[in-house]
């Protein structure tokens, strides 16, 4: 068996991104929200800052890196905001304007259509403006130019410093990259980093300023390489430090090396287990899940311990093992239950990050409980002895003793913690999916800033129109950007973005088409538009000459944006799953702050759009967190069911279920009103902790209540002293959980850590039998 | 940016144009006219601009308010025939027309930048600051003077050849400025009482 699962392990894929905490059956609106997360435009963007030296040298570092990553395959796209994309911006609006701009329509080019727009033009001229229109006017008197800019000119740029992209405040660089690989290929985003990384060492190789020139990189493509990086290494640490802290601490109390060895080998068993499972379930073990398993060896030593030292030392071994069978076994047994009871809830979880810490915990509890069990006793050696802890037992059963008189200061800790969380319990959870990410807040920190400085809000109100072909979404999206504009022109909306604002569907284009006149009408009718104004015809020859050339020309298709900033636009707008097509027209908020959502969907509704559907990602990634969380809970309060019903149905006698279940419900509250007071608003991952608390502590409670009705009238003094040992290992384990800087763990390590310890110290405190 | 360039010429320049006239004085050089402008704290003032472009027949004309505070708000705010405004706040241009708010930084164009810097420096009564970038010279008397002011550097003279300023006492009558291109403007600035 730990044959097969090292074999399985080792064909694992470990992920480390929040995909883990993604339903597995999305409704449309979720659907869309992972698509973006996982493979959206947006997923694949890395902002690239350059920070240190002077504003010249960043300037000129940010366009080597830039001017050498381009030939790179790895980048789509590399932006710094030096003149080559905006030339070739410029030339693909100008060369198609005819194409592109919406007023392009045969009322447009009739004699008094063509009147008012170019005294329009004239009238520009006297603006200050003017010199910009005075060299398009022979070539674009109608202005179409003019109207492109403006839309093109709607979103917020950077910056320029010395011809290159600069934060506001004009201390930072700043590229924007997209890389050919989506967000979720962590292997390809990390080499991609790599490349900049490499460009960024090469570019400053030469270069001795003051402060040093520095590379900062963000985005979800980044986060996700830093975010399995930190987890990985931090799991790594943490699994070493905790394993050689137990392994100390068993060696101290067993004094024998074949003790601590064997007392090992369920914990690995579980490992294994556990991941394997995982692995084979689900396909793919999240970083998060690997973390919580090497806490987990904090439990499964528990059971070692239990029949090392709970074991008679009479010196028949075989009679020892009996007796341990017969008399601690059941108690075990009923512990690993209870554990398993409990988390086996989490397996009916449609997110697959709680169900994989289900489905690890049943496998590595289960295997643990059964390699202790059945396989341990057989491998122990003839002479196989362990350093005997009675005195310490002894001593301990005393403090025992005096635990019983501290009920009533206990009740009232109790009592001021149910208060407590009573007082809190509106903010008691937290409601942002955010609080899951694995990424530190300094980077969230980070991110934000370069963000800023680029001048791009986050996406957060998206129009989606869906349909079956590239053409029948364009033409939606149009009919749908007609509404939209409306709502701009009435000020509800500052602007919004659309892949039909630079490749307009193939039907609008033919109609732009129609509407241009031959060559010898338009003449003749642009002649007779200029009779009042103060323009010559022949100055607007080039006019003639082009919009003749517009109308032989083959209509835009989607490569002919390649090469522009736009290309990148319509790829992150415009996107294609198979036979589903779908475009993404994000909003941007008025400058009075916020979007009136209910008057956007009403202006949709009453347009009756088919296939249209408007989204507020962050109200839907937070939906989708409570969902989440309420699931959780429920989950969890399902397990507790579990537990007691086992609980009633083993120990037969409500009274004992009562007093195995107090002091774990203390325990529970005890923690969450030290968290409430600490502030720490309470993330998902505490509510699993809260629940091995339960699972654990519920192992030293049973000891207290014992299974057996008879035998064992009294807890013998190496019981005390196997369940502080079993309570120490615990604490170690999930202990170094809470210096972790991945917030999931960190929550996992405060809850469970001092949870244990409070489980044990009520556990005695409630003791119902008689030390 | 060449037109932004020259509209900010105006803009600045206008500023001469928003100020109370002082008391006469009998001589009246250079510097003088730097120190007397130096005095001024804000004004308001309305103006007529002519172009004229060779592409067109005529002249087009717009016209407007400006207003300045001291030391560094300046705003023209054109009425006809299409309103728009242009305001300098320290080192931000915010455009506003067709609706559309843009927002640039001086920093982001060191042309316009020294430029306004020479102003700037005018306005302090620094003419050392303005002949960084310009040849100044003036012919006239106190109530009837002329500035002309010609760019130094090559990237200015692509755009502007010449500036032509005059006025009376402190305040601004004309600013002529002649393109590169053979195009010329005229602003003519009548100050009003201050808003």
């Amino acid at each position: 068996m730990i044959v097969a699962s090292l074999v399985i392990i080792s064909r694992s894929h470990f992920t480390a991104d929040l995909s883990a905490f993604l339903p597995s059956n999305p409704t449309a609106e979720q659907q869309l929200l992972m698509d973006q997360l996982k493979d959206g435009l947006a997923s694949r963007l890395i902002l690239v800052g350059i920070a240190g030296a002077d504003q010249a040298t960043r300037a000129t570092i940010s366009k080597t890196i830039a001017k050498n990553l381009r030939s790179n395959p790895a980048f789509v796209s590399v932006s710094n905001g030096e003149a080559i994309t905006i030339e070739r911006d410029r030339n693909y609006l100008f060369n198609n304007r005819y194409l592109l701009s919406p007023a392009v329509t045969p009322e447009h080019f009739s004699i008094d259509g063509l009147h008012i727009a170019i005294s329009d033009s004239i009238d520009q001229i006297a603006s200050p403006a003017g010199l910009l229109i005075k060299s398009l006017l022979p070539h674009d008197p109608t202005g179409e130019m003019l109207q492109l800019l403006d839309a093109m000119n709607a979103g917020n740029k950077p910056e320029l410093v010395q011809d290159a992209w600069a934060s506001r405040d004009g201390n930072t660089a700043l590229l924007l990259l997209q890389t050919s690989a989506v967000g979720s290929d962590t292997d390809a985003q990390k080499q991609a980093m790599q490349f900049i990384q490499n460009e960024f060492n090469q570019a400053t190789k030469h270069i001795a300023a003051t402060p040093q020139p520095t590379l900062l990189m963000t985005g979800p493509g980044v986060f996700s390489v830093i975010a399995r990086d930190t987890i990985k290494s931090q799991v790594r640490v943490i699994f070493i430090v905790s394993t050689v802290l137990i392994a100390l601490l068993l060696l101290a109390v067993y004094r024998s090396l074949t003790a601590l060895l064997l007392g090992f080998l369920p914990v690995a068993t579980g490992i294994l287990a556990g991941i394997a499972s995982v692995s084979l379930w689900f396909g793919v073990v999240h970083g998060i899940t690997l973390g919580f398993g090497t806490a987990l060896i904090g439990e499964a030593v528990d059971y070692s311990i239990y029949l090392f030292m709970q074991s008679d030392q009479t010196g028949d071994k075989e009679q020892d093992r009996k007796k341990w069978v017969q008399l601690v076994w059941p108690t075990v047994r009923l512990g690993v239950l209870t554990s398993v009871f409990g988390f086996a809830a989490l397996l009916l979880s449609g997110f697959p990050g709680l169900a994989q810490l289900g489905l690890y915990s049943v496998a590595g509890l289960i295997a643990a409980a059964v390699m202790t069990r059945y396989v341990l006793p057989s491998l122990l050696p003839a002479d196989f002895s362990i350093r005997d802890v009675s005195n310490a037992g002894v001593k301990l059963s005393h403090y025992a003793q005096l635990a019983r008189s501290l009920r009533w200061p206990a009740v009232i800790l109790v009592a001021v913690s149910s208060v407590i969380v009573y007082q809190h319990h509106h903010r008691l959870w937290n409601t942002e999916l955010a609080a899951l990410s694995p990424v530190s807040a300094a980077d969230q920190a980070l991110d934000a800033r370069l963000r800023a400085g680029m001048g791009a809000p986050d996406v957060r109100y998206v129009v989606v129109v869906s349909g079956n072909s590239q053409e029948a979404v364009l033409s939606n999206t149009e009919k749908v950007s007609a509404a939209l504009q409306v709502l701009v022109e009435k000020g509800l909306l500052s602007s919004f973005d659309s892949a039909s604002h630079y490749l307009p569907s193939l039907a609008t284009q033919q109609a732009r088409l129609a509407s241009l006149p031959t060559a010898n009408e338009l003449k003749l009718r642009l002649t007779a538009a200029l009779k009042d104004l103060p323009v010559q015809p022949a100055v607007l020859a080039p006019f003639l000459t082009d919009v003749e050339a517009a109308r032989t020309k083959p209509l835009l298709q989607r490569n002919d944006l390649q090469g522009t900033s736009m290309a990148m636009a319509v790829d992150a707008m415009l996107l294609q799953q198979g036979q589903h097509w779908s475009s993404l027209i994000p909003l941007t908020a008025p400058e009075s702050g916020n979007i009136d959502v209910t008057q956007v969907q009403v202006a949709l509704d009453q347009a009756q759009f088919k296939n249209t559907l408007f989204v507020d990602l962050k109200a839907e990634s937070n939906r989708l967190y409570s969902g989440y969380m309420q699931e959780a809970i429920l989950l969890s309060l399902a397990g507790i069911v579990a537990i007691i019903v086992l609980l009633l149905f083993v120990l037969r006698s409500p009274l004992r279920v009562v007093a195995v279940i107090a002091p774990l419900a203390a325990a529970v509250l005890t923690v969450m009103a030290g968290l409430a007071l600490f502030g720490q608003q309470l993330i998902i991952l505490h509510l699993i902790g809260l629940l091995l608390i339960v699972a654990i502590g519920s192992n030293y409670a049973l000891f207290f209540n014992p299974v057996i009705k008879q035998g064992i009238p009294d807890i013998p003094p190496r019981t005390y002293a196997s369940l502080v040992f079993a309570n120490v290992a615990t604490v170690l384990g999930f202990g170094l959980l809470a210096f972790s800087s991945v917030p999931v763990l960190q929550a996992m390590g405060v809850t469970v850590a001092p949870g244990v310890i409070l489980a044990l110290v009520f556990s005695a405190v409630f003791a119902r039998s008689k030390g | 940016m060449n037109n932004r360039l020259l509209n900010l010429c105006l803009l600045l320049c206008s500023l001469w144009a928003i100020a109370p006239t002082s008391h006469a004085q009998d001589t009246w050089d250079l510097d003088q006219l730097m120190q007397s402008l130096a005095t001024i704290r804000s004004g308001h003032a309305s103006f007529i601009e002519k172009k004229s472009i060779a592409i067109l027949d005529k002249p087009v004309e717009s016209s407007g308010e400006l207003f300045y505070t001291a030391p560094d708000r300046l705003e023209k705010r054109t009425l006809k025939p299409k309103a728009e405004s242009m305001v300098l706040d320290k080192d931000k241009l915010i455009v506003e027309q067709r609706g559309r708010k843009h927002v640039l930084s001086l920093q982001s164009y060191p042309e316009i930048a020294a430029f306004i810097d020479s102003i700037r420096g005018t306005l302090a009564g620094d003419r050392r600051a303005l002949e960084r970038s310009y040849k100044l010279s003036m012919i006239g008397t106190q109530q009837d003077w002329n500035v002309t002011l010609l760019p130094l550097e090559d990237k200015m003279k692509k755009v502007v050849t010449s500036i032509n300023i005059s006025g009376s006492g402190n305040t601004l009558e004309t600013i002529e400025i002649k393109q590169a291109d053979g195009d010329s403007s005229l602003m003519m600035i009548t100050p009003l009482p201050a808003p």
